[in-house]
């Protein structure tokens, strides 16, 4: 058979059940990539292969899982400084799903430093590299599931999103991320940034694989009390036409500040969507130019209360001081994190203060409202909402770390997303300069599985190639 | 014009530990006393990524709270971090309510109830040291045990007059908590604790005058005491012309000094908000109706029925009811019909209290339908009133029958005929001074002839009867 690292997820389960591949030799192909790659996308790659079942779902279908996910026994660090060495005693329920799944676990991968980013840039353990192009970013803060997917040192992985750190990676990477409904998967061990907005989500070489590794992500969690159960099967996506479809193009979203190159896969993937028979027309969402603010505003807030137990007396980094605990407290906290996290602790510590609490942290509910309702307003009248994933292809490196606002409009088409808690999708719809675009359909909540079909019948029409950043 | 008086202003915040079997947001175990660190998990150690998930029975026990207090109970409460750097605290933020708190309003005893709101406890910190507390500590450990256990925090009006007031109602919360089986409400380990806020005005006035809080007083003594120091403090303050300043008090009760714990510049801000990992907490009528159905008879209720329906007067009935398990022990006794209420209520609050030492009587060796029959025969002077004590004091020592005790001693009450006509000549024989100034008409001196009765017959003879034998006998 053909090379075993070209098939997708779904296909190696498949080759795998059928008896034509090795479900060892898989793991142990990935996992020498995985130990020798050149990008930075792993922090951690396991070494033996577990013994899996073929007759499980996956298969024993390798996966890589960002960083911030606990995983029992190996090192879960976040992409901080603060969780150095960090072993759980306990597996994030999304993880332990994927494992009795028959997924076992690759490696974990890179990240921005608890998930604050849009480059991985502010990992603690350096940036990860995108493989289409190594002098630039991959995205972030998934970047190393992106980086992994795409340049097939993994066959999927997951990651998570808080405001487009699933979709902006995969759009930069060239590959698939979904980021699901609040609620549909579980957060519980998931080391937390902001808990109102983060969701776990696939990265993944196509549709249909985000597909097969969501069925098995999703449920209600008795461990985490703001899941849902999910009220349909995924069933894997098989749309060819997008007859009947409505899609709406949000005026604010798609046009100031997107690149030319953006703009331009932007109108191709449109134009391709009404000859399967899509019709698109422009809708509006009023607040959404707003969501970046408000979100700057609840994240850290949310982060700044999460962060406050990493005080170097249980876990991770500890840096004594002469004076006693303070010292030890401050001392460690001021080494351990890095410069954008004390950045968001301090905006959101602030946005809670006495006094400012109802301009800043209330102010922010209400503009998320309203986004809120603007969306549900679209969804009369179309069936998704679409827009540019990013505004930009890949950037390089150290391009924007000067400039925290230049970095936070990457995710200026995202944000509004997940502070709707709606579920998303970004799938490559062309290169701009020889890098991957992103094309980013929203849904109304738990609609991923009409969301993934009309995605399917896109990406087929599509035809993108990834094979280049695989070589 | 002289200084008009200051009347004392309080109001209480009292925690209560809730006696669920598991803590507020996780599976581990309440316990106390158990090896530190052994009732621990991801969610109580606060390690990264877990969550809380909210216990169904706290909630079952907030309601009953709030119900029994007669507060409004929120359809929809919510969830708030309390943010706050301590080593008892590893999230570094506290889940409480704060907004929207689960019961609003209410009253108990002629005090009104602000709020009832659910939150969870801090870790223990044990200070190595001589001194025990904090300041001079060699160091200070964690135990986690403690750590999640659900509380309720029960906050009142500024409706309490005095310390010996603010004890008195503490007492009847506690009665009232323990009554409704949600809370074991034991000082000693920390399952009631209570802060007070103080505070002094003219008296007559209705202006707030500035507040101090007393932190954590761990017995109804050192609260009454502690509020009763604080009070004493404020007045002399404000005769002496200065002002009472906002801060929060520590009070030791060894040495009876309050000290500053921080002032209110140096007051925390908690930065609350909306705790993001839990929903609102929805409370359905199915959930009120089902705490409601839980409510046992409380103190105030058994009160006011003891007085309506059995007729006993307002202090006894009130100290019956607001015992812990003291009501259900009198009627027991009263249901085998043996005694009337008042005197059994009467016997059961003053001598058998006496004769216990202030002792729970479900715990003695008296049983409630013995009791009954004493003070049956008692009423119908079958046994004198002394010899009855005589008898309680064998029950409370060895428990058992009355009547066999009676029996046994030789305790029933002796007729009004010859035998104790002779006994009282020989006691006037044995008493000539006595007998002489009975004569003389000082009726005083017939309790040395009584006495002499009382010492031959054990307390048998009736001393009515002796004393009319004594005059009869000597003409007066």
């Amino acid at each position: 058979m053909s090379d075993p690292l070209e098939l997708t997820g779904a296909q190696a389960a498949a080759a795998i059940r059928a008896g034509d591949l090795d479900a060892r030799e898989l793991f142990e192909a990935y996992r020498a990539r995985a130990a020798a790659e050149e990008l930075n996308a792993f922090t951690w790659v396991g070494d033996e292969a577990p013994a899996t079942d073929p007759d499980a779902p996956l298969a024993g279908v390798p996966f890589a899982a960002k960083d911030l996910f606990c995983t029992e026994g190996v090192p879960s660090q976040a992409g901080s400084r603060i969780l150095e060495g960090y072993r759980p005693p306990y597996s994030a329920t999304v993880v332990r799903h994927l494992q009795e799944a028959g997924a076992p676990l690759l490696g974990k991968t890179n990240q921005d430093e608890f998930a604050m980013g849009s480059s991985t840039e502010n990992s603690g353990y350096g940036p990860t590299l995108n493989p289409w192009d190594r002098t630039r970013v991959p995205g972030g803060s998934s970047g190393g599931s992106a980086a992994a997917v795409a340049a097939g040192l993994a066959p999927w992985a997951i990651g998570t999103d808080t405001g487009g750190s699933i979709r902006q990676p995969a759009a930069l990477c060239g590959i698939v991320g979904l980021k699901p409904t609040y609620g549909a998967v579980s957060r519980y061990g998931m080391i937390a940034f902001a808990s109102s907005l983060d969701q776990a989500g696939p990265l993944t070489r196509d549709v249909t694989d985000a597909a097969l590794l969501l069925r098995h992500m999703v449920g209600q969690d008795p461990n985490d009390s703001t899941s849902l159960p999910f009220p349909d099967p995924i069933a894997l996506p098989t749309a060819e036409r997008l007859d009947g479809l409505r899609l709406g193009v949000p005026s604010e979203l798609s046009s100031d500040g997107i690149a030319p190159g953006v703009r331009e896969a932007f109108a191709k993937t449109v134009a391709l969507a009404e000859e399967l028979g899509a019709s698109v027309d422009e809708t509006t969402l009023p607040h959404a130019p707003h969501a970046l603010a408000a979100y700057y505003l609840i994240a850290p807030a949310e982060a700044s209360a999460n962060l406050a137990r990493y005080d170097g007396v249980r876990y991770g980094l500890r840096v004594n001081g002469d004076d006693g605990l303070l010292e030890m407290y401050t001392r460690t906290r001021a080494q351990g994190f890095g410069a954008e996290v004390k950045r968001r602790i301090m905006l959101g510590t602030y946005a809670l203060s006495e006094g400012y609490y109802d301009a800043y942290y209330g102010s922010a509910q209400k503009v998320r409202t309203k986004i809120a309702d603007d969306f549900r307003e679209a969804f009369d009248r179309f069936d998704f909402v679409i827009t540019p994933t990013s505004p930009t292809v890949a950037f390089t490196l150290g391009e924007k770390t000067d400039d925290p606002w230049a970095m936070y409009l990457n995710d200026y088409c995202t944000v509004p997303v997940p502070l709707a808690g709606l579920p998303a999708i970004s799938i490559p719809n062309g290169l701009s300069e020889g890098l991957p675009v992103g094309f980013h359909v929203i849904g109304p909540a738990f609609s991923e599985p009409r969301l993934l079909d009309a995605a399917y019948a896109l990406e087929q029409a599509i035809g993108f190639d990834g094979a280049e950043a695989r070589a | 014009m002289s200084t008009p008086e200051l009347e004392a202003v309080i109001g209480l915040e009292v925690h209560v530990q809730l006696a669920t079997r598991t803590k507020m947001f996780c599976g581990c175990p309440l316990s106390f006393g158990d090896p530190p660190n052994v009732h621990t998990c991801p969610v109580c150690l606060a390690l990264p990524g877990a969550l809380p998930v909210l216990n169904g029975r706290a909630v079952h026990y907030g309601v009953m709270v709030g119900l029994a207090l007669g507060c409004d109970i929120a359809e929809r409460s919510i969830f708030a971090r309390k943010q706050y750097f301590y080593p008892d605290n590893p999230k570094a933020y506290q889940i409480s309510q704060y907004e929207t708190p689960l019961c609003t309003g209410g009253h108990l005893g002629g005090v009104d109830i602000t709020r009832v709101h659910l939150e969870e406890d801090a870790a223990k910190l044990v200070h190595i040291g001589t001194s025990g507390r904090i300041h001079g500590a060699d160091a200070s450990i964690v135990d986690f045990n403690r750590g999640g256990t659900p509380l309720i925090e029960i906050v009142t009006e500024p409706d309490l007059r005095s310390a010996a007031q603010a004890r008195e109602w503490l007492m009847l919360l506690r009665s009232t908590l323990r009554q409704l089986g949600v809370s074991d409400v034991n000082m000693d380990e920390g399952s009631l604790r209570a802060d007070a806020n103080v505070s002094v005005r003219p008296a007559g006035t209705d202006a707030l005058g500035t507040k101090t809080e007393l932190k954590n007083m761990n017995s109804f003594r050192f609260l009454e005491r502690g509020i009763e120091a604080e009070l004493q403090r404020q007045r002399e303050r404000i005769a002496s012309g200065a002002e009472v300043q906002q801060e929060t008090l520590h009070f030791d009760p060894q040495s009876g000094t309050l000290t500053p714990l921080r002032s209110k510049e140096e007051a925390q801000d908690y930065r609350y908000f909306p705790e993001p990992d839990l929903p609102p907490l929805e409370v359905t009528p199915a959930m009120v109706q089902d705490a409601r159905a839980d409510l046992p008879e409380l103190p105030a209720d058994r009160q006011r029925r003891y007085e309506d329906e059995l007729g006993l007067n307002a202090e006894t009935a009130r100290l019956l009811a607001f015992r812990e398990g003291l009501g259900p022990w009198f009627e027991r006794g009263l249901a085998t019909g043996a005694a009337e209420a008042q005197p059994l209520a009467t016997w059961i609050t003053q001598d058998l209290a006496a004769a216990l030492g202030g002792a729970d009587p479900a715990a003695s060796k008296v049983e409630p339908e013995a009791l009954a029959a004493l003070v049956g025969m008692v009423n119908r002077k079958e046994v004198t009133a002394s010899a009855g004590k005589a008898v309680l004091e064998k029950l409370a020592a060895e428990g058992g029958d009355p009547k066999a005790i009676v029996e046994a001693e030789g305790l029933g009450a002796m007729g009004d005929g010859d035998e104790l006509e002779a006994l009282v000549q020989a006691a006037i024989d044995a008493n000539p001074d006595a007998a002489e100034k009975i004569r003389a008409g000082k009726q005083q001196a017939v309790g040395a002839i009584i006495g002499h009765v009382m010492r031959e017959t054990k307390g048998r003879a009736d001393g009515g009867e002796v004393s009319r034998i004594v005059r009869e006998k000597l003409g007066v």
